[in-house]
């Protein structure tokens, strides 16, 4: 019963001192310093104003990636108790005392630090020698990029610490695969590589590319498992089916998870309401939900609306009209029907706002009880202020020649009729009984003489127009495109006969209160979306590079530069290691094909252990490498060198990979042995040296003389910051 | 098999392929962002067949009156019909089956969306002709392999190469047949290598047989046709604008051809200047202002591709405003590295930069037109250089490379080769750019020269070489190729939209009185193919799980399965090199563009369908098993013959009401709300 206490209690401790040596080294390297220069830097100002709106609750789009990352800057923040309020406008602006700069920086420098411990881990777990991966964790260490990148309020460092996460744990797992399935440990290493993989994707959509990666490797070893015959159906379906929910199941949940956070934590509107939905915005505390709440939800005949189309491309606007009208010629000759100008105004007006009208009733009132409008219902709408009727025919629109002029008709006594009625078609129906509802009703308006649709052109009037959005009647109308859809966005029940209580009506804010309530699932869906389609329209950058100046770092980016003392920050990487990484990935794939070639002829150069050892650290390091950069060939949008680093990494990790197995395998006698291991000392040395040149760029300090960074242009296209005197 | 009928309307793209097809005949040069072979074909067929290349081609639906427009038609078609006994052979081929090759075939046969494309003067039938004349024959050499060397061997393998060749010397979409091919070469000389009863030298024939007859044959002939194509079109022609002065020297109607110019530029001269840039435009200028927001209000400058009077510029001096071909003024030529002014003719404003960035390129500054009637001020001072001269050298008319550096602010006149939006008519930007750097964007020649004082002088410096223009030639299409974006809020054919069969594309006629041709795939055809596809994937997947297993199969089983994987993955990989490529283009993609991929997916539907009978007989008893197979094939047939029935007036023409309307007689057939026939 109590046998275990006539055992003594030991506990055995094994600690690999390489592995603290090297954490402490990365820490000590990547915190030194870490709250200079207490000013704005790069992209600091990019990401600031996120982790400010997170302070303060406010919704914002990002188009460059899922929130994950920006909730871990915000979470620096947030311990070192940020308030949020400081204005992110300009790069070297210094900050104010309420901001935590270090604090604020802590995460990506942690993250920075920790890749060097698990560079070492990884080549330890590819089965390679314990002074590879030390060399391996040392070329990390002394890379300047991914020092500067993690010294910084940036994201880059956070994600390849999840990649290189997700890369060990996997290869822990596979490990353990061979002899112990199923155990603790096996879950617990499969389970984090899932859980890594989903943090890089949240960090930055780039994450996917390992993700796809290590799916693939995973997909490769499985089919080796598949082929394995000692294994029953049963178990090797439970192995399928345990992949299947760690590494698909597990990260999609864990991807929604940020979303959830990310909406939950942003409950108040801001900057970036415009371009949601209203149903969206209607969600959001303040903005659009003050406004909205309590409006009756049901539009009925008499109803005051405003319109909004749903596609909001090229700006979110209004259907509009005012006073002036079309002139009788455009500039190309044409003619018009001078009616009065219908347009798409991007603002809000009190012109903005229509009735809906009964065609067999003359009042603009809603009666007592409303009497809802259904889809398929004939209407006409009326604008408010000046009471004259929506209406089309058979003349062409002012830019779009094809389709038909949209005006509201005045009545000139010249044989031109009006033709008024619109067929309401509510789109996003679940019956067709359905009632037009304020905000969730996305509705077509169907011309009932001449099936022309009410339409958003895109274009914009010229000067006559004030440049407001053109409105057109579509004539063939394919499919259901956004810009053909509106919604109800402000609504109130029409109560003033006369014109001039309407006019006081229509200037007066609408209340009334009704909340909408929008699923967790319909936001994630739309704010997804948003993120994925916004475009952003300035492309070009002082810095921008392309992928091919990336191989051998043919550009630079200066980060942050004091106008006084001209100390100043660069991402600039040790250029040694770069070179090196580049000649190992050439020596890799050119041994890998003769090795390949010369096997399927039958001739084994390397035993069978080392070529199935080269075939899998070469497969992570190249194609961790190769699926993070040629991506980037195909992409539209601004690259930097940073967006490289990841590739980099993978690219460092090959060296000693390619280093050990030249000492191992074609250095045949101890004589070249020794002098190739004399050479990566000095090279080792010499990548020490260039680090510590480069360094004060990387830090920022010490302080440079002009001559000094002179010195340090050693490529001409190198963009070194030199103050004339 | 030659379903073709001879309409009197030429409809949507014929206007552009018929128009091409007689600028051969009359030889006149013209731009395409295709390379030339369908073309050329299609002219030669109308030049054999009496066509004598008067018809304007302007809009779709013309009549073509008297016109001999058969031969042209008819060439299209009889390929196009030619598309149906190859898919019958690659079938029967790969798969050893009688009933698979007839079905891959009825499909074909049977689809309205081939009929359609095949009907017309158009560029696809051609295409699809090479493309499945070059699966055909690969897949003959492939079953030839057990004989390497033979003369079958060889006629096969060349021939392979010749359709590679003329796949890709008619639509650049050809690149994913040579791919396919040469992933099954790949594979091939992999399987070879492994074979150790094969020597190396051996070894070394088979790779430079398939290098001669894979890569240097085509090679060889794509370069013939563009041989060709110069030879053929000698006459200036609405494509001129495009190309360098060089290139233009070669047309016979051009002014540069045998020119005679002034050679030296003076003071006072007109002149045009082409960037060096391949594809660059003439610097340009017309009335438009630039718009709000963009850069100072002052008028557009651009470069522009196509000849005009707005491309003429004046030289003159940069501090006097006489007019130098005033007959009382000597002659003063301009040296290498003096300051001058450019007037714009038509509008009397200078070549003006200043600090303000520009329309596209931000780091750039803005190009304008200044001042009026040439007074300025002094952001409108340039000084012109020519590369590899010294000062006070006279510059050359079209040899001599000119930069033109901008006094006030030190940076170069270039351009940056991106197309401006609406307001600036869709030409290119210009720029000044301040990264001094020697690309041939920032470099122009004089191009037109026009002095009344100078002696005119003969050129002929300018002949290009072959390689010189096939490169530019190449260069201008895909310059041409990207140029093809959508318009903003056009809503384009998405490539998802293709296997459904969502929307097809209008061929000719638009109202109801009109004879109106659609095309569109025959949709149980084209669901067919679809659902075919998840089928096999499930079906591989079975099959190579159980083989990964163990599993002992049987004899017949195991040559079932070998045809499923190989032929079926072969067909499969056709399919998704020439479906999948079209996700990552930015370019405007059309229906049209999916239908080599349908090839494709029919032969798959065949293969597949047969196998999963053949599989379904084999689990049977013998009769019983017999009798599904016959009858399901027959079911197959029937239905998709029946279903061509119901849609055969797509292709054929419609006349009638819209199907939109209730009335008219295909509305029962109108099962997607998108189809709009």
């Amino acid at each position: 019963m109590l046998g275990f206490l006539k055992q003594p209690v030991v506990v055995t401790a094994e600690i690999n001192m390489n592995l603290v040596a090297l954490t402490v080294m990365g820490l000590v390297n990547r915190f030194w310093a870490l709250s200079y220069p207490r000013a704005v830097v790069f992209d600091e100002v990019y990401y600031g104003q996120f982790v400010s709106l997170y302070m303060k609750r406010i919704f914002f789009v990002d188009d460059s990636g899922p929130p994950f990352g920006h909730m871990l800057l915000a979470f620096g923040g947030y311990l070192g108790g940020f308030d949020g309020n400081f204005l992110w406008n300009r790069i070297g602006a210094e900050y104010s005392m309420n901001v935590p700069i270090w604090s604020l920086r802590l995460l990506p420098a942690l993250s920075g630090a920790l890749c060097v411990p698990l560079a070492y881990q990884i080549l330890v777990e590819l089965h390679f020698s314990h002074c590879a991966a030390f060399g391996a964790a040392l070329l990390i260490l002394f890379e300047n990029s991914l020092i500067t990148q993690s010294r910084l309020m940036l994201l880059e460092s956070v994600l390849i610490f999840f990649i290189l996460l997700a890369i060990l744990s996997y290869l822990k797992f596979y490990n353990l695969q061979k002899c112990s399935p199923f155990t603790a440990g096996w879950w617990f290493w499969l389970l984090l590589t899932g859980v890594a993989c989903s943090c890089a994707v949240g960090v930055k959509y780039m994450g996917l590319f390992t993700y796809m990666l290590l799916l693939a490797t995973a997909g490769v070893h499985f089919w080796h498992l598949i082929g394995d015959q000692t294994l029953s159906n049963v178990s090797v379906f439970c192995h399928l089916l345990a992949r299947g929910l760690t590494l698909v199941v597990v990260p999609v949940a864990m991807y929604l998870s940020f979303f959830y956070v990310h909406l939950t934590l942003l409950y108040r509107s801001g900057p970036h309401d415009q371009i949601m939905t209203s149903a969206f915005q209607a969600s959001l505390e303040g903005g659009l939900a003050r406004i909205t709440q309590g409006q009756p939800l049901e539009v009925a005949y008499g109803s005051q609306i405003t319109l909004r189309n749903v596609l909001g491309k090229p700006v979110p606007c209004w259907l509009h009209s005012h006073k002036n009208t079309y002139p009788i010629r455009y500039e190309n000759g044409r003619g018009s029907s001078h009616q009065q100008q219908v347009t798409c105004y991007p603002f809000k007006d009190v012109n903005n706002w229509w009735i809906v009208k009964d065609p067999g009733m003359q009042q603009l009132v809603v009666s007592n009880p409303p009497r809802p409008v259904r889809h398929g219902h004939i209407v006409q709408l009326v604008h408010g202020i000046t009471t004259r009727y929506l209406n089309t025919h058979d003349v062409a629109a002012p830019l779009s020649p094809h389709s038909q002029e949209i005006s509201c008709y005045i009545d000139y006594n010249i044989s031109m009729p009006a033709q008024n009625l619109w067929r309401v078609e509510i789109v996003n129906r679940e019956s067709d009984t359905d009632v037009w509802k304020t905000i969730l009703s996305e509705v077509r308006f169907v011309h009932v003489n001449t099936s022309a649709v009410l339409k958003l052109s895109g274009a914009s009037l010229p000067e006559w127009g004030y440049r407001q959005l053109e409105i057109i009647g579509e004539k063939l109308s394919k499919g259901y495109h956004q810009s053909m859809l509106w919604n109800v966005e402000e609504h109130r029940y029409g109560k003033s006969q006369e014109q001039k209580e309407r006019e006081v009506e229509l200037h007066s804010p609408t209340q009334a209160d009704i909340s909408k309530n929008l699923s967790f699932m319909a936001r994630f869906t739309e704010l997804q979306w948003k993120i994925l389609t916004l475009k952003n329209e300035d492309t070009e950058h002082k810095y921008s590079s392309s992928p091919l100046d990336w191989i051998t770092m043919d550009t630079n980016i200066a980060y942050w530069f004091h106008p006084i003392s001209g100390a100043q920050i660069h991402l600039i990487g040790n250029i040694l290691t770069w070179a090196s990484a580049n000649v190992a990935t050439l020596v890799y794939v050119c041994l890998f094909l003769w090795y390949l070639l010369r096997r399927r002829r039958k001739i084994c150069d390397i035993p069978e252990d080392a070529w199935r050892l080269w075939v899998s650290a070469g497969g992570l390091c190249v194609g961790g490498w190769a699926v993070n950069y040629f991506p980037f060939f195909m992409m539209e949008k601004t690259l930097f060198l940073y967006h490289y680093l990841p590739a980099l990494t993978f690219q460092i990790l090959l060296i000693p990979v390619v280093l050990q197995h030249l000492t191992d395998h074609l250095c045949r006698s101890q004589l070249p042995k020794n002098m190739f291991s004399a050479l990566i000392v000095a090279w080792f040395s010499s990548i020490y040296l260039v680090y510590r040149t480069f360094s004060p760029l990387t830090y920022g300090e010490p302080i440079l003389s002009a001559a000094e960074l002179r010195a340090l242009r050693w490529k001409d296209s190198w963009d070194i910051l030199i103050r004339k005197h | 098999y030659v379903t073709y009928i001879s309409l009197f309307f030429f409809s949507w793209d014929e206007t552009h392929f018929g128009k091409m097809g007689s600028y051969y005949i009359n030889r006149t040069f013209f731009f395409d962002v295709h390379p030339p072979l369908g073309k050329m074909l299609i002219g030669l067929a109308g030049y054999l067949s009496g066509y004598n290349g008067t018809f304007p081609f302007q809009k779709p639906g013309d009549r073509y009156e008297h016109h001999n427009y058969i031969g042209m038609r008819g060439f299209c078609a009889f390929l196009g019909s030619c598309l149906v006994p190859f898919a019958y052979l690659i079938v029967l081929e790969l798969s050893k089956s009688l009933s698979a090759a007839l079905l891959a075939a009825s499909i074909l046969i049977f689809d309205t969306g081939c009929i359609t494309l095949s009907q017309y003067i158009l560029l696809d039938p051609i295409l699809m002709f090479f493309l499945m004349g070059a699966v055909l024959s690969m897949v003959k050499y492939n079953s030839c392999a057990d004989r390497p060397f033979s003369a079958p061997w060889w006629f096969w393998l060349s021939l392979t190469g010749v359709n590679l060749a003329g796949a890709i010397g008619v639509k650049f979409v050809g690149l994913f047949v040579v791919l396919l091919v040469g992933l099954n070469t790949v594979y091939d000389l992999w399987e070879l290598l492994g074979d150790l009863s094969l020597s190396l030298v051996t070894l070394g024939k088979h790779l430079l047989a398939r290098v001669f007859c894979l890569i240097l044959l085509p090679l060889a002939l794509y370069t013939a046709q563009f041989a060709v194509h110069f030879a053929v079109l000698n006459k200036s022609g609405p494509g001129d604008g495009f190309f360098s002065s060089a290139f233009q020297s070669r047309l016979i109607g051009n002014n540069l051809h045998n020119v005679s110019i002034p050679e030296h530029l003076a003071y006072g001269s007109v002149i045009t200047m082409k960037n060096l840039r391949m594809a660059g435009g003439y610097l340009h200028s017309h009335w438009h202002l630039y718009p709000e927001g963009v850069g100072a209000r002052q008028q557009q400058v651009t470069a522009y591709l196509h000849k005009d009077l707005n491309n003429l510029w004046v030289i003159k001096k940069h501090d006097s405003n006489t007019d130098h071909l005033d007959p009382s003024c000597s002659v003063e030529f301009v040296r290498h590295g003096d300051v001058i002014r450019l007037e714009h003719k038509e509008t009397s404003r200078n070549l003006h930069s200043h600090q303000h960035e520009a329309p596209m390129t931000r780091k750039h500054f803005q190009v304008t037109g200044y001042g009026i009637n040439g007074t300025g001020d002094a952001n409108d001072f340039w000084r012109i250089e020519v590369v590899g001269r010294k000062a006070g050298k006279r510059i050359k008319v079209l040899r001599s490379q000119i930069r033109l550096t901008h006094l006030a602010t030190g940076c170069i006149l270039g351009s940056s080769g991106k197309t401006l939006p609406k307001w600036g008519w869709e030409q290119v930007e210009v720029t000044c750019t301040p990264y001094v750097k020697e690309t041939p964007n920032a470099l122009w020649n004089v191009e037109d020269h026009i002095n009344p004082k100078l002696p005119n002088i003969s050129l002929d410096v300018l002949k290009p070489s072959f390689p010189e223009i096939l490169l530019e030639s190449h260069m201008v299409m895909i310059r041409g190729n990207s140029g093809l974006k959508p318009k903003e809020n056009e809503v384009t054919s998405k490539p998802w939209h293709w296997p459904i069969n969502y929307q097809g594309l209008r061929f000719s006629g638009v109202n109801e009185t009109d004879h109106r041709v659609y095309l569109l795939g025959n949709p149980v055809v084209w669901w067919l193919n679809l659902v075919t596809i998840g089928l096999y994937l499930l079906m591989a997947t079975c099959t190579i799980v159980a083989i990964k297993r163990g599993v002992q199969l049987t004899v017949e089983f195991k040559e079932l399965s070998e045809v499923l994987l190989h032929s079926g993955g072969k067909m499969m990989l056709g399919w998704l090199l020439h479906y999948l490529p079209f996700f990552m283009m930015g370019r405007v993609l059309y229906f049209h563009h999916y239908f080599p991929a349908m090839l494709f997916s029919s032969m798959l539907t065949g293969i597949t369908w047969d196998t999963l009978l053949k599989f379904c007989a084999g689990c049977l008893s013998c009769s019983v098993g017999k009798r599904v197979y016959t009858y399901g094939t027959l079911a197959l047939m029937l239905l998709i013959v029946y279903s061509f029935y119901l849609f055969h007036p797509l292709s054929y023409g419609m006349v009638g009401p819209m199907a939109s309307d209730p009335n008219s007689p295909m509305a029962g057939l109108r099962w997607l709300e998108s189809w709009e026939f």
